[in-house]
């Protein structure tokens, strides 16, 4: 069962973070990704993202797609990074999601998404 | 057979729902097991109910109402692979397996489908609708009517709250050992929210309605018995119980709602507290408090209490504060500003019971209780404008006509 972990986070908490403890949290997560890909838990690392004020979205509009500057919602959360994973269940897909090491930090979370499978009929 | 045929009476109602209750969540849970198919499983047996309210209304409950409604969901579920034209296997699995088997209490099934719909991945009316219809054996229809709510409603919240089990292969498995506390807590909250959910409303005008406080007390029996190291589901039993043994008393000849203050004490069931006592003890020996225990031991000291006066107040509000550390809920604050009251007088309770206004101004207990508070120092104008708040904010009939009683006393003092 393959979900999507989207890591989540609120960039207007960013500078309440203490700096040492960031770059404590990176390694955490390095060795989180370690952890989890030996386990044979990680379908796709995925991707970490450049900050949200780097985002450019493509819109619909009513004389076609329209470039603007930013994330394409306006929600004080942003996407900051994914992975796939696969592993057997909801539960087993949580457990993961509860061990992101960046949790500690507020406003920090982690969505958990369901892939479609499209090699069922 | 046994005659129901007097559709319309309680005692024909009680026992339908009794011979569903105890068979329809064993059920979903082996035909899941079988098919693999939680939805399939859950919708076969949704059936079966349905046809079995029909056909044991007019003649009667059957000999073994278990097995009638096995082969009944069966065939429901081999028609409902076979509309889907798949999972040929799983047909001649179903077609094989035709000895019906008895539920055997030492691994009851029903547990993990409890805290399959239960799971904390599902939005707790969707919990409490799903938990009410695969486990307890509920129709659409009668949990629509005891939620107040509309069919299409509760139908569209189960129908999503399946789809997402499906979906996003949520487990019907207990839970891992690191969170079965939390897990646990889940079933216990939706066990409760179901007793209240009966507690409060008043008796349907349905012939068929369930008594939601009876499927309650006899789902939170379930878990304590299949989980008998657990002191908190054994402390919601207890809970339960107590507020059972109290019921007889909440209403009066005239069917108007009685408060704890003003009920017949020698109504209530003596051996039902004796057995709640117990319970809470067996709890206690397993040194784990928790909200539901100390709920209980709350309650055991009203029931135990000659009248609302010489009740032992300061008893019960030491055990709110102990409560208070596991639930911080604006409404346990409430009920500990009743205690409050009692043990410190009206005049110390009212500007605690006031700070929870913002959060509780929507809450119609939050303005009677203000309205005791302010009639007991006196301020009859002010109780009247609070009782009249509390009177707009309640739909349950027996709690408005209880407060407009109180009104009208109110009004004629001024």
């Amino acid at each position: 069962m393959k979900y999507v972990l989207m890591f989540c986070d609120t960039p207007s908490l960013y500078d309440q973070a203490d700096p040492d403890e960031a770059k404590a949290t990176y390694e955490e997560i390095f060795a989180w990704f370690g952890e989890h890909a030996a386990a044979g838990r990680i379908a796709d690392g995925g991707a970490e993202l450049q900050p949200v004020t780097t985002a450019t979205t493509v819109k619909s509009g009513t004389d076609g797609p329209v470039v603007v500057d930013g994330p394409f919602s306006e929600a004080k959360e942003v996407v900051g990074g994914f992975t796939v994973i696969d592993v057997p269940d909801l539960d087993a897909a949580l457990e993961m999601a509860r061990s992101w090491p960046a949790l500690k930090f507020p406003g920090v979370s982690v969505e958990v998404r369901p892939v479609v499978d499209h090699s069922e009929g | 057979m046994t005659p129901a045929t007097a559709g319309t009476s309680a005692g024909a109602d009680a026992a339908l729902a009794a011979a569903i209750r105890a068979e329809a969540g064993g059920i979903v849970a082996s035909l899941f097991r079988l098919t693999g198919d939680f939805d399939v499983a859950e919708e076969a047996v949704q059936e079966a109910v349905l046809e079995a309210l029909r056909t044991w209304r007019r003649s009667g409950i059957p000999d073994r109402p278990g097995a009638w409604l096995q082969v009944a969901a069966r065939r429901n579920a081999l028609d409902r692979l076979r509309r889907q034209q798949r999972q040929q296997k799983v047909v001649a699995r179903l077609r094989e397996n035709v000895t019906v088997e008895e539920a055997s209490p030492d691994e009851d099934e029903r547990l993990p489908l409890l805290f399959g719909c239960c799971h904390p991945a599902l939005a707790v009316e969707a919990r409490l609708a799903l938990t009410l219809r695969a486990v307890v054996g509920l129709t659409t229809a009668q949990i629509a009517r005891a939620f107040l709510a509309s069919e299409p409603t509760v139908a569209q919240r189960i129908v999503r709250a399946k789809r997402k089990i499906v979906v996003a292969a949520i487990p019907m498995t207990m839970p891992a050992p690191e969170q079965r506390a939390a897990r646990l807590d889940d079933v216990l909250t939706v066990t409760y929210l179901m007793y209240n959910e009966g507690y409060v409303s008043t008796s349907g005008e349905r012939g068929d309605d369930r008594d939601l406080a009876d499927d309650a007390l006899w789902l939170a029996g379930l878990v304590a018995t299949s989980l008998p190291g657990e002191a908190e589901a054994l402390g919601l039993c207890a809970l339960l119980t107590l507020q059972h043994a109290r019921q007889p008393a909440r209403f009066d000849r005239g069917g108007r709602l009685v408060l704890l203050a003003d009920q017949d004490r020698s109504r209530w069931d003596r051996a039902a507290i004796d057995s709640a006592d117990r319970l809470l003890e067996r709890a206690a020996a397993l040194r784990r408090p928790g909200r539901f225990q100390l709920q209980a031991a709350i309650a055991a000291c009203h029931a135990s209490a000659p009248s609302w006066e010489a009740t032992d107040w300061p008893q019960i509000l030491v055990l709110y504060d102990m409560l208070l550390r596991y639930d911080r809920s604006p409404v346990t604050r409430l009920n500990r500003g009743v205690a409050l009251g009692r043990v410190r007088g009206a005049a110390a309770a009212l500007p605690y019971v006031d700070t929870l206004a913002p959060e509780l101004d929507g809450y119609h207990l939050f303005h009677a209780t203000r309205a005791d508070l302010l009639r007991t120092l006196g301020q009859a104008d002010d109780a009247a404008t609070a009782d009249a708040r509390a009177l707009e904010l309640t739909r349950n009939p027996a709690e408005q006509m209880l407060l407009r009683a109180r009104l009208a006393g109110e009004r004629a003092a001024l």
